[in-house]
């Protein structure tokens, strides 16, 4: 907290994330209302630089939202126009015959191959002509709860040292008060943390379980590309205990889309969801794509996977949960920006209706959930991501083709998650160690060279934004017994075991995180705090991701 | 006293350049601008002088698309009380946008112009020099101090191996160097009453102006791929080396 006064402005609605769900809001907001002023922040440098995705969206609530987005310009462009899913072995592959039947949520037909950090931008410069404020490079950093009522956020102060003074450039944070206030920081949002458990947004619902997706965007030789293909697999690295899969799309100005997601309810300490990544790419189904070309771009980002059984409480005094801040990626689909954008817009007839009657709450966003198609595909696919996570990846798989073809998601029972992703891995003792293979500097490369191409920067001189609540926790949990695994899981090799051989100590390069949030969830002991550093710092991530 | 600063929208300085697959040059579509460093520097030192009371007024000038005034929005958020925005092509050439200063100039004339050394996307350093030398005004270059008194400034020049003080008569040039200042922060209050502040676009024919390119690209290419290092054995192993397979010595 600042001792100095800090500057304070008063909104209708501040809107916490410039992410799909977030923009939708603002600009559902002034499309019903247009008296109604609208701030956005968004912690990235500018939009989109923090958006990871694959992406394949489906353009139903944009079409929804502004039904001319053709003619607007949107930048969909790339239709999907062929796909598959693999089921690898170590070195071959089979595909999947009956795909639109065994798994109906696959197909694509009718949705596009995307950048979503484009898209995002897109909806920005549509928001900013609706008249929605938004400020790129300020981060929400602090919940204002008045009265028991979330009365906005205060941006984090700039300029702090990293021994926690006041240096030559300090900027004390600035209040911004809302009405209403939309969190929309994505999956793991630190501030939506802070608001679920000040409220028990998630009482008497699963916890929520979580995915690690890796993404790389490459430039393919021109006679190569095959814009509009889709290819999805899954199997082989991953063992039967682990959930996960891959994506290779062709899209843009040859462009491929590469990425990976691992369940982080994966029990193996050992594994290391970016060594998975890199060593896929030298098998033939996608060894046979990259080869010939470079690698232009990398992000990372956690999403996530609990689906309705794991969605809390959407609203509370002040404001309301949206996106993937409340988790309403449908799982099955693997897509979340159809679903986030849908939230967004219910969220802002709820909040438009409590503004002119002067509510507290904006309670009727749960009710208009529920009465959506969001709700309808979110209940559909609700058995599929447990059943993997309970049966394992084959005999999951086979249970997820009975629920798609005979109970089509009508299924009389619902199944459960029951643990949280940080209390299921396994003792390093009890783990078999996977060898990955070297890095080879053409197809695979290793994390620093990696996270450079993600463009990431944070002013070096601020407080270590990786809060470790209790250090020798570290000693006695994440070495001892399960041997640091937060050094395998995070994407950018912000966690460093050194003098491991004698005196082994954490040490946190802080300035490489990419904002995955994956310590804050995977962390055993939930040692690891990930808070907002300095606004504008982070990825910056270019058109393609 | 008026400063002029002009500004230039970049390339962001975190992001690593992609080259466009025909190398006619950089991709810009979808990638991060922002500010040219040495030209918030620029800004940075006009405001301290403001605030001062050495100048009165802060005018900031971009040449280039209509983005550009974002980069103008920035500055004025850091201080600067109001913006002009010349519509050009994208990275006009430095002797074009030398002669749209120039008339900016006489437009506003200022008792000095604060440009960066050099924009971080061509490397040119040449804007500020063709500046001076078009309205024959005294430039100190690679500034590292600035003191204004008295219808002159002292300018510390960074040159190889130390600093070079030389004095101007106003009006004059400066262009910054890295260690002039630390530019601050841009707050959200700030963003917020620099939307409000005056922005004037113009176009560089209005001024008269021939921006036609002189110069033509020939290619542009990606440095070569570092090599891999190896571990010699002894120091006569390194030096047989360094003189037969790196030929530096």
């Amino acid at each position: 907290m600042s001792e100095t006064v800090r500057e304070s402005m008063e909104f209708d609605v501040v809107i916490v994330g410039g992410g799909p769900a977030g923009l939708a809001a603002a600009i559902r907001l002034r499309q019903l209302s247009p008296e109604t002023s609208v701030c956005l922040i968004e912690k990235g440098s500018e939009i989109g630089a923090h958006i990871v995705s694959g992406a394949v969206i489906e353009p139903r609530a944009l079409a929804e939202l502004l039904p001319d987005w053709k003619e607007r310009g949107a930048p969909l462009n790339t239709a999907v126009t062929a796909e598959e899913m693999l089921y690898l072995t170590e070195t071959g592959s089979v595909r999947v015959p009956f795909l639109d039947k065994l798994m109906p949520h696959m197909a694509n037909h009718g949705n596009y191959i995307v950048s979503l950090g484009e898209v995002c931008r897109w909806l920005a410069t549509q928001a900013e002509e609706l008249g929605v404020e938004i400020y790129p490079g300020f981060a929400g950093a602090e919940v204002l709860i008045e009265n028991n009522r979330v009365a906005g956020v205060a941006t984090g102060d700039m300029g702090i040292t990293r021994e926690g003074e006041h240096g030559p450039n300090y900027q004390p944070g600035m209040e911004l008060r809302g009405r209403y206030t939309l969190f929309a920081e994505g999956c793991r949002g630190s501030l939506t943390k802070q608001v679920m458990a000040h409220y028990d947004l998630r009482k008497g619902v699963d916890p929520q379980t979580y995915g690690l997706g890796i993404k790389e965007v490459w430039e393919i030789p021109a006679e190569k590309h095959r814009p509009g293909l889709v290819q999805h697999s899954f199997g082989w690295p991953l063992d039967d205990q682990t959930y996960g899969g891959a994506w290779l799309y062709h899209f843009g100005e040859n462009l491929v889309s590469y990425g990976f997601v691992v369940g982080l309810d994966y029990p193996n300490t050992w594994l290391s969801p970016f060594e998975e990544m890199q060593r896929l790419k030298l098998h033939p189904a996608f060894r046979k794509h990259l080869e010939g070309g470079r690698r232009v771009s990398y992000g990372a980002r956690a999403l996530s996977e609990g689906g309705l059984q794991a969605v809390p409480r959407l609203t509370f005094p002040g404001g309301a949960l949206i996106g993937d801040s409340a988790g309403f990626l449908n799982v099955p689909k693997i897509k979340g920006t159809h679903t986030a954008m849908k939230s967004g817009m219910l969220a802002a007839e709820a909040v438009v209706e409590a503004l002119a009657s002067n509510r507290p709450e904006p309670a009727s966003f749960t009710q208009r959930v529920k009465d959506s198609w969001l709700w309808e595909e979110l209940r559909t696919a609700r058995n599929i991501r447990p059943a993997f996570a309970r049966f394992g990846m084959k005999k999951g798989a086979i249970y997820a083709g009975i629920d798609a073809m005979l109970l089509k998601g009508r299924a009389p029972w619902t199944l459960h998650f029951k643990h949280q992703d940080n209390e299921v891995l396994k003792p390093a003792s009890l783990c078999e160690k996977p060898a990955y293979p070297k890095p080879d500097g053409q197809l695979t490369f290793d994390r620093l060279s990696s996270v450079f191409l993600s463009a990431t920067n944070h002013e070096e001189d601020q407080p270590v934004h990786l809060r470790v609540k209790n250090l020798s926790l570290w000693k006695t949990v994440n070495w001892d017994v399960f041997r640091a695994p937060e050094s395998r899981y995070c994407p950018a090799g912000v966690y460093e075991v050194v003098d491991e051989a004698t005196d082994p100590r954490l040490q946190i390069n802080a300035q490489n995180c990419v904002h995955c949030k994956t310590c804050d969830i995977k962390d055993p002991a939930q040692n690891i705090d990930w808070a907002v550093p300095e606004g504008g710092g982070g990825p910056n991530y270019p058109a393609g991701m | 006293m008026k400063i002029v600063v002009p500004v230039k929208r970049v390339v962001d300085y975190n992001i690593k350049p992609r080259v466009k697959a025909d190398g006619s040059g950089v991709e810009t579509a979808g990638v991060k601008m922002s500010m040219n460093p040495f030209d918030e520097i620029a800004v940075e030192e006009a405001i301290r002088l403001k605030e001062k009371g050495v100048a009165t007024e802060v005018v900031v000038v971009s040449i280039g698309v209509q983005q550009a005034q974002d980069t103008l929005r920035t500055a004025m958020a850091m201080g600067a009380d109001r913006a002009i925005l010349v519509l050009s092509e994208e990275s006009p050439e430095p002797l074009a946008v030398a002669k749209v200063l120039k008339a900016i100039v006489a437009k506003e004339e200022p008792g000095l112009v604060i440009l960066g050394k050099q924009a971080i996307d061509d490397d040119m350093n040449a804007t500020g020099q063709m500046l001076a030398g078009l309205l024959g005004w005294g430039q100190g270059t690679f500034a590292g101090k600035v003191d204004v008194a008295d219808g002159s400034v002292r300018v510390s020049r960074e040159i190889d191996g130390g600093t070079e003080e030389v004095s101007l008569t106003l009006p004059a040039i400066i262009t910054a160097d890295l260690r002039l200042n630390e530019p601050r922060y841009a707050s959200l209050p700030n963003i917020m009453k620099a939307r409000k502040k005056p922005l004037e676009t113009l176009n560089a024919a209005d001024l008269g102006v021939d921006m036609t390119r002189r110069l033509t690209v020939v290619s542009v290419a990606e440095p070569p791929q570092r090599q891999a290092g190896v571990k010699v054995g002894s120091v006569s192993e390194l030096v047989e080396k360094l003189r037969n397979e790196a030929k530096v010595i």
